[in-house]
């Protein structure tokens, strides 16, 4: 018989004894996993939304400063940058807590990819409405906040809800910045354990149910949600 | 410790680094080679008439899809010897590379796919092709071009993921900054020239996928403003 047969018995016997054990901290790890999701999400979308715009500048400092900023973020790795908050600035005498520097990451790198989304976005809004908006003497701040907007979100939502679902998944790398995150605990467990198939497991599915059960239904009602506002029902 | 940039100090490192960095674009390479060979095996799983096969390869995707690469990579590396298994770190990380982006590929084939008209489909059956015929001379030359950016998206993609790799200890760029930068309490210029190398190989990478993109459009009479 393969030792793997072996294995499985005694693996499947003893989850229930190791979810008693440790399902708390997991649970503990997964708290932090949302806080960190829920921050991250609020600033990559704030900076998307900026940088998005500035990106559409015609002033050519403001479109530079923008550019930069994305080709920067979305050239580079996001462990790199991560690394780089945190071992790297208090070189520079910014010390940042763990946390608050997985979150700057985390956020200043998905806005990078969102400030693309919202440039599409803003892109894809039919000319016409720009020119009505003008022949309605509508200042150029007025035009943008009151006519553009709220037309590109049943536009930008699909793939921003793609990108949400990958910033929860690039979450997972702040453990290795020291937040005591989903991933810190696992891996935690796995080194007191050594109970590496049901510390992994169990983490993977947590990521998964998030993901598909909680996340994604989000998304698609916030995508109903602005489909149904400007009067596009999609099924 | 001096605190400012220190260039003796980034000299001295950047041979190791470079080194490295070949390290990185090899995990890279062979990691792709994988993900485009397991991303036709899910495309298979997709399309075979199974009702049954279609939902555990769609559920399966979906799972990788939406769990951090992070963990599988531990999953890989720490659970198969508990089967037996022993790979090595290297090992490892391509399987979990290949898996995981094997499984966004198999949506880039999917879409191509799908983006060649159906009344070739139906062209063929009328000048009675078969169905192997049909996909080697008239179904894939069409659907190749359609599959070229997003293919290239993902090579870029895996590049940039590759840092993750160090976490179970295959020796690339990423592993190299740490390890010179614990050995030395600096880590300044080692991440810093991380990060610059990454840029300098990743920015003319994704030009060139951008411009593959504009070639693709135009080759297929689709020009974008």
């Amino acid at each position: 018989m393969l030792p793997g047969f072996k294995n499985l018995k005694v693996i499947t016997l003893t989850y229930f004894e190791f979810l008693n054990e440790h399902g708390i901290t997991l649970l503990l790890g997964t708290v932090t996993t949302v806080k960190v999701l829920v921050c991250s999400m609020i600033l990559y979308v704030i900076i998307s939304m900026i940088f998005g715009l500035m990106r559409l500048s015609k002033n050519i400092l403001i479109q530079g400063i923008a550019t930069v900023y994305i080709e920067f973020f979305r050239g580079t790795s996001l462990l790199v940058q991560l690394f780089w908050a945190y071992y790297v600035l208090p070189f520079f005498g910014i010390s940042l807590e763990a946390f608050t520097a997985g979150v700057v990451a985390l956020g200043l790198n998905f806005g990078a990819y969102g400030a693309e989304i919202v440039r599409a976005g803003i892109l894809a809004v039919p000319r016409g409405q720009w020119e009505a908006a003008h022949a309605l003497n509508f200042t150029s701040y007025k035009r943008i906040k009151r006519i553009i907007i709220p037309q590109i979100f049943p536009i930008i939502l699909p793939p921003a809800a793609n990108l949400t679902v990958e910033l929860l998944k690039a979450t997972a790398l702040v453990a290795l910045v020291t937040v005591v995150d989903l991933t810190f605990e696992a891996k935690q467990i796995n080194s007191i354990t050594w109970l590496s198939a049901q510390c992994f497991g169990t983490a993977l599915l947590i990521y998964y149910i998030m993901a598909r059960f909680a996340l994604v239904p989000f998304l698609r009602w916030l995508e109903l949600l602005a489909a149904r506002k400007v009067g596009k029902e999609k099924i | 410790m001096e605190m400012g940039w220190r260039w003796d100090f980034a000299i001295e490192i950047l041979p190791k680094m470079a080194i490295a960095t070949f390290n990185t674009i090899l995990a890279a390479g062979v990691g792709y080679a994988i993900a485009l060979i397991v991303g036709l095996f899910f495309l298979l799983g997709q399309r075979t008439p199974s009702k049954i096969i279609n939902w555990i390869n769609r559920e399966l995707v979906e799972f990788i899809r939406s769990t951090p690469l992070l963990i599988q990579l531990f999953f890989v590396y720490f659970v198969l010897p508990q089967f037996g298994i022993t790979l090595s770190a290297w090992v490892c990380g391509m399987i979990t590379i290949g898996l995981h982006f094997g499984t966004y590929l198999s949506e880039v084939y999917r879409g191509a796919l799908e983006g060649v008209s159906k009344t070739q489909w139906e062209a063929c059956r009328a000048l009675n092709f078969s169905t192997i015929y049909t996909y080697r001379r008239i179904v894939l030359p069409q659907a190749f071009p359609i599959a070229i950016p997003g293919m290239g998206n993902y090579l870029v993609g895996i590049f940039k993921d590759t840092p993750l790799l160090s976490t179970i200890g295959v020796a690339e760029l990423f592993h190299a900054a740490t390890a010179v930068g614990g050995y030395n309490y600096r880590y300044l210029e080692p991440y810093t020239i991380v990060g610059v190398i990454f840029l300098t190989l990743s920015i003319p990478a994704a030009m060139w996928v951008r411009k593959l993109e504009k070639d693709v459009n135009k080759a297929q009479g689709k020009i974008k403003k």
